[in-house]
């Protein structure tokens, strides 16, 4: 009988050892499920008389924007006070970056403040790879350059999954300037690894073809894409990015690609419309449709902050790789 | 696995299904006796077993009571107090639980009591969604070895052991397989 007992087991759970979240590229399927189910959790703790858990209690997270952002820095901040952390913001004006100190050097500082968990927000692709390789704390990305923005990513993959019950065999339209955005990339990854069916619509400059090689369609006629799309995300033009013109005029943008009144009754009746916000509204979305029904923007950011919990909760939740490793090296 | 089957730990019976079931008939009756208002009462049971555990409790309350009482999910891992010094990250459930919980009596619902801890967390956790009248406690197997000073209000089977043993416990619901409790002494290499 013994023998029999362990045959049979424990139940299997989901495995998560990961000190960093740097992008959805990374991660398996099984692991972003983990990040999802695990939000649940916390989203429950929203409606609670006391909506705080010591989860992170005498913990320390740096809130490290060297690019300007109020609604994500703010989530983040909002989800760490509801974890019992304690939180400094320090923004790129502030912070000694302007008066020539290296990334590497900043970093270094905040982490002989003893602080746990970075979330750090940088225009270069990459800063936050390079920080969690050399840092003990946690390194949580907010979005690098045009590289990734995995919590809002997780986020909206939440929402999906929130509304629909699933995401597996779904179709989403991603639709604007897909090359200078990093929410598109980290989207793109999850929403395939999770069996998505991804298509990407916006003028040619903005989707060119090459993405075609991540495994998703790229379309130029939104109007072919609207009928059969279950969940539609819009993505902001990007002014402060375009410094070259990759469209004539935002007229001609809104004429061809914008998700005007007319234009959303093509969409299924239960077709999602989701927005990562800022919404440009009138160019990438009308008023009117941003405030309708289908809309679930403010979904999405209740939701963040559940996903931002959960994952400030895994990164920092766990023993650091480092300090495993070091409590594993044989004593010389 | 291989590993496993050449080398078994050695293994105890400790409870069968029957004297599973016994043991929590018992503690319906007891909940009954000792809670003039029932309903009133509340069982929240700790994920997964202890859920489990609370479902069946309430079915014999049913039975014998002849009254529905509330059932709840009580997770208590984002209240647990080693966040850091695991390499591994456990799940967290949602909680739920039966609003507004003022001048009821939850009942915390486990399957093996051992340090305590988790059930210290359970009741910060309880703490958090309101100020229940009272707060106890009902357990399958208390092993011993308490760390803090909580006891149960309801025990299914005392069990003392030695701190190197462990308690297993198996749930046809949870487990997928019969009901049991056995006792492992475990030989591993990390017993120090």
């Amino acid at each position: 009988m013994a023998g029999k007992n362990n045959e049979l087991g424990r139940q299997m759970t989901a495995r998560w050892t990961r000190k960093d979240l740097l992008g959805l590229r990374d991660l398996s399927a099984d692991e972003i499920s983990f990040v999802l189910d695990t939000a649940d959790a916390f989203k429950q703790v929203g409606t609670r008389e006391i909506k705080k858990v010591p989860a992170l209690r005498g913990r320390t997270l740096v809130n490290f924007f060297v690019e300007p952002s109020t609604r994500t820095r703010t989530s983040f901040e909002l989800a760490a006070f509801r974890l019992s952390a304690d939180v400094i913001n320090i923004s790129a004006t502030a912070s000694s970056l302007t008066k020539g100190e290296t990334l590497k050097d900043t970093a270094r500082n905040l982490e002989a403040l003893h602080a746990d968990i970075l979330v750090l927000r940088h225009s270069s692709a990459g800063a936050p790879q390079f920080l969690a390789d050399r840092l003990k704390a946690s390194v949580i990305n907010a979005g690098d350059g045009a590289h990734e923005h995995p919590t809002q990513a997780l986020l909206d993959l939440y929402t999906i999954r929130e509304r629909r019950g699933k995401i597996a065999g779904l179709r989403v339209a991603i639709i604007g300037d897909i090359l200078f955005s990093r929410v598109a990339r980290s989207n793109i990854f999850g929403l395939l690894k999770l069996g998505a069916h991804v298509t990407l619509v916006g003028p040619s400059t903005l989707v060119p073809r090459e993405f075609e090689k991540l495994g998703v369609e790229v379309s130029y006629k939104i109007d072919e894409v609207l009928p059969r799309a279950d969940v539609v995300n819009l993505l902001r033009i990007q002014h402060e990015r375009q410094r070259r013109e990759y469209f004539p005029g935002l007229g001609e943008y809104i004429r061809l690609f914008g998700l005007t009144k007319e234009r959303a009754k093509l969409l299924k009746p239960d077709c999602l419309i989701m927005h990562p916000g800022p919404i440009n509204r009138g160019v990438e979305i009308d008023s009117d449709v941003a405030d309708g029904l289908q809309s679930v923007i403010l979904d999405q950011v209740t939701n963040g902050l559940a996903v931002r919990m959960a994952v400030l909760y895994m990164c920092g939740g766990i023993a650091t790789a480092t300090s495993t490793l070091q409590a594993c090296a044989p004593q010389i | 696995m291989n590993q496993l089957k050449e080398n078994p730990p050695a293994a105890v019976p400790v409870m069968d299904a029957e004297a599973i079931r016994r043991a929590l008939q018992r503690i319906a009756h007891e909940i009954i006796e000792r809670n003039p208002q029932l309903e009133k009462v509340v069982l929240a049971g700790i994920p997964s077993r202890g859920v489990e555990l609370a479902r069946r409790i309430a079915g014999f309350i049913r039975e014998i009571g002849k009254i529905d009482i509330e059932t709840g999910v009580i997770d208590v891992a984002m209240h647990r107090d080693d966040v850091g010094t695991r390499p591994e990250l456990p799940m967290v459930r949602a909680s739920k639980l039966p609003l507004p919980l003022e001048e009821r009596t939850v009942i915390i619902v486990d399957d093996v009591f051992y340090t305590g801890r988790t059930v210290r967390a359970a009741m910060d956790a309880i703490n958090s969604f309101g100020r229940p009248a009272r707060v106890q406690l009902a357990v399958l197997i208390d092993r011993g070895h308490r760390e803090l000073p909580i006891r149960p209000d309801y025990i299914g089977k005392n069990l003392p052991t030695a701190s190197r043993e462990q308690i297993q416990v198996r749930l046809q619901e949870t487990d997928k397989a019969a009901d049991a409790v056995w006792l492992e002494k475990t030989m591993s290499s990390d017993a120090r």
